[in-house]
């Protein structure tokens, strides 16, 4: 039997993130006075090494049997503390998370209460903490395999990297055809190179490799299961047959953007007037190299940049990221078929950041096309042709030009079934509507679901090498479990006293899971370990509390309850 | 007592994969909510126990919170009905020991729903503070 258990609790200021609404000191000092605690310490940032470094050396020197460390979310570094807990020398289920910034000090602004809040709540994990029990590790097998949603190049290139390392890929695309928005486009930045040339090869390969299935014309309506092991439910358009089930270790979501539809700012005259014209489809003119406008080439071309981002207005905040450069492309493709027009861009800033893009747009103006710092607010019509109406913000002069084909930079936007797909993958969204990604620095392709990771534009706006560069890490990441073959699950599972059971059933129908069953020798159930995903409904049906969740014990809970009055 | 001096106390059941996380959420998010509401996470909404519920309220909490995955959305397949029936016939039985079932809330908060989920917590501060203290409420500070 074990002596008083010695715990040691750790108050994690998260720099200022915790430390600047809850007086982690006062936090700590109160710690020190709760039963069993030996030792207490607030710490700049526990998760680090030195900050894991304390623990370890406590449980060594202080004898500690149990930890408690009030910081972050645990789906943030739970796996971190028991880490450090089992490399100090116990158990890792010995130690105890309470979450101080997530549910604390993020949420609240009065630091006396927030304070106060993470008091009690420091005591019951302290109380919890008392009362737990050892645990071993589990782990299950992985089905080989993984789902790409979305055939554009993002969802192409993830694909063939998890297809390239063997195993296989099922690449789910809602349209007919795979290639996304780089199929409609003409030539690419800063390169020049044929966009056909680009997507054509790497179509080819995708629809030839042995490892990938591409299902077109085909979305994911359901989901079930979790990291390891996925079952997805795919309906087909143009099927009437059975929809297949996908049977996968890991997801990828690459659902790419919707096109901006200016005519969501009508003062801009498209769809009114036909010599205003979206970016793609000055795209398809250009392919085909005819920029007439009734018949007559055009001698005055005006682009208008930001029409759909950096635009409060309409609602989208973002930079679009792509459309200074295509304008600069455009721009200049433009000036080669027409040597003699006049063409103008008008932009609120140039934002041309990427690899090669200040030196293509500095050649681009030494082309004569001509930047004119302007924001244009109206589009009208006078004589067959349009004249913009704005404001010259260098000179704070207004602006009236006369143009006859005006080039509206349409920015992307989150895909209209985002939250279709947000609601079927329980994936959060960001204040800009796209998907949000774990962590905005550190976990920029996983998703807050283990196992489902993201690529492309589906999570924000970006060029084609920023979306191959995600796509190669959201197929590194999703390769991780397959490649392991095991991932980990939960540890904590139903145990029954048999002292206490009186083989009701009871426990029998209410799981899922078929993982308690009846010993028809001795009259009470037991529970197959194997099969039991620790969720507890059985301890909760259980008229003798004979049945019982490891790590969430009726006593566990009370201690917690108790812990939280005082 | 003075309602507006009156600081109700919440203990709030959060199940692991949706209100738990959609707690996070509202977090990351920074959303604000009264802090009045301490949580306890349990793996499934399904887990809890009547007497988790009881129990603080025998002890004088103003409210109790139960939070769980939307119907359909169970990391379980089923434990948000367990907790809904359960809870139903819960409410039942406090109603006939003379007790107020609207001090117990069950809601459906998913992962993403950081907002419905500070949403809630507000409410039911508004409410409880409307409501008045639990008459088995010992003296405490909050």
């Amino acid at each position: 039997m074990e002596s008083q258990p010695r715990i040691g609790v750790y108050v994690c200021h998260c720099g200022t993130n915790i430390a600047a609404m809850v007086d982690v000191e006062q936090v700590a000092e109160f710690a020190a006075t709760l039963p069993h605690v030996v030792v207490a310490r607030d710490y700049l940032y526990m998760c680090s090494d030195p900050g894991q470094t304390l623990i370890k050396q406590d449980i060594q020197e202080q004898q500690l049997t149990r930890v408690v460390v009030a910081a972050c979310s645990p789906s943030m570094h739970e796996p971190t503390f028991r880490g450090a807990t089992r490399e100090g020398g116990i158990n890792p289920y010995f130690m105890q998370m309470i979450n101080i910034r997530e549910q604390c000090s993020w949420v609240h602004t009065d630091r006396e209460k927030a304070t106060q809040k993470a008091k009690a709540l420091v005591a019951s994990a302290v109380a919890k903490a008392a009362l737990l029990e050892p645990l071993e590790d589990r782990e299950v097998g992985v089905t080989p395999g993984a789902v790409v949603i979305g055939g554009g190049v993002a969802g192409m290139i993830a694909a063939l990297d998890v297809a390239d390392a063997g195993f296989p890929v099922y690449l789910v695309e809602k349209s007919d055809h795979l290639g996304g928005h780089v199929a409609d486009l003409n030539r690419v930045f800063p390169t020049l190179e044929s966009a056909k040339e680009l997507i054509e090869p790497l179509i080819k390969r995708v629809q030839t490799h042995p490892h990938v299935t591409v299902l077109l014309n085909s979305q994911v309506t359901g989901l079930e299961g979790y990291v390891g092991n996925f079952e997805l439910q795919v309906t087909n358009s143009k099927s009437e047959g059975p929809n297949p089930k996908l049977s996968v270790g890991s997801i990828i979501i690459a659902t790419g953007y919707d096109i901006f539809d200016p005519r969501r700012k009508p003062e801009l005259g498209y769809g009114q007037y036909p010599n205003v014209i979206t970016s793609l489809e000055m795209e398809h003119r250009l392919a085909t190299g005819d920029l007439t406008v009734d018949g007559r080439s055009p001698q005055n071309v005006a682009f208008i940049q930001c029409v759909g981002s950096r635009d409060a207005q309409v609602g989208n905040l973002y930079c679009s990221r792509v459309c200074c450069m295509y304008t600069a492309k455009q721009s200049r493709l433009v000036r080669e078929l027409l040597p003699q027009a006049r063409v103008t861009v008008f932009f609120i800033d140039v934002r041309v950041f990427g690899k090669g893009g200040e030196e293509f747009y500095d050649e681009t103006r030494a082309k004569r096309v001509r930047y004119r710092r302007g924001s244009v607010s109206e589009i009208y019509q006078r004589d067959g042709r349009v004249v913009l109406v704005g404001e010259d913000t260098l000179l704070s002069r207004p602006i009236e030009f006369e143009a006859d084909l005006v080039v509206l930079a349409v920015g992307m936007e989150p895909r209209a079934d985002t939250a279709t797909l947000s609601t079927l993958f329980k994936l959060p969204r960001s204040a800009d509507g796209f998907f949000m990604e774990s962590h905005p620095k550190l976990r920029p392709v996983d998703t807050v679901v283990d196992g489902v990771f993201l690529a492309g534009c589906c999570q924000g706006p970006k060029d084609i090498p920023d979306t191959v560069a995600q796509a190669k890490a959201a197929a590194s990441s999703a390769l991780i479990p397959l490649i392991l073959g095991t991932v980990p699950v939960e540890s904590a599972t139903a145990v029954v006293d048999a002292d206490l059971c009186a083989g009701c059933g009871m426990c029998v129908d209410v799981c899922p899971f078929g993982a308690p069953a009846l010993d028809p020798l001795w009259g009470v159930s037991r529970v197959n370990a194997v099969l039991c995903k620790g969720c507890g409904a059985c301890a909760a049906a259980c008229p003798s509390k004979a049945i019982q969740m490891q790590r969430f014990t009726p006593e566990q809970i009370m201690a917690q309850v108790d812990a939280l009055m005082e | 007592m003075n309602n507006n001096a009156f600081e109700p106390k919440i203990v709030a059941f959060l199940c692991n994969w949706c209100a738990y996380t959609g707690a996070d959420l509202a977090g990351t998010s920074r959303i604000q909510y009264p802090p009045n509401v301490r949580i306890i996470r349990v793996m499934c909404s399904g887990s809890v126990d009547p007497t988790y519920v009881l129990k603080p309220l025998l002890d004088g909490v103003d409210g109790v919170l139960i939070g769980g995955c939307h119907p359909g959305d169970c990391h379980y397949q089923s434990g948000n009905y367990k907790a809904r029936r359960r809870i139903i016939a819960l409410k039942q039985i406090l109603k006939s020991a003379g007790f107020d079932d609207d001090r117990v809330w069950l809601r459906w908060i998913s992962a993403s729903e950081g907002g419905r989920f500070a949403e809630t917590v507000t409410k039911m501060t508004e409410f409880l503070k409307e409501k008045g203290p639990n008459p088995m409420r010992r003296e405490w500070a909050v």
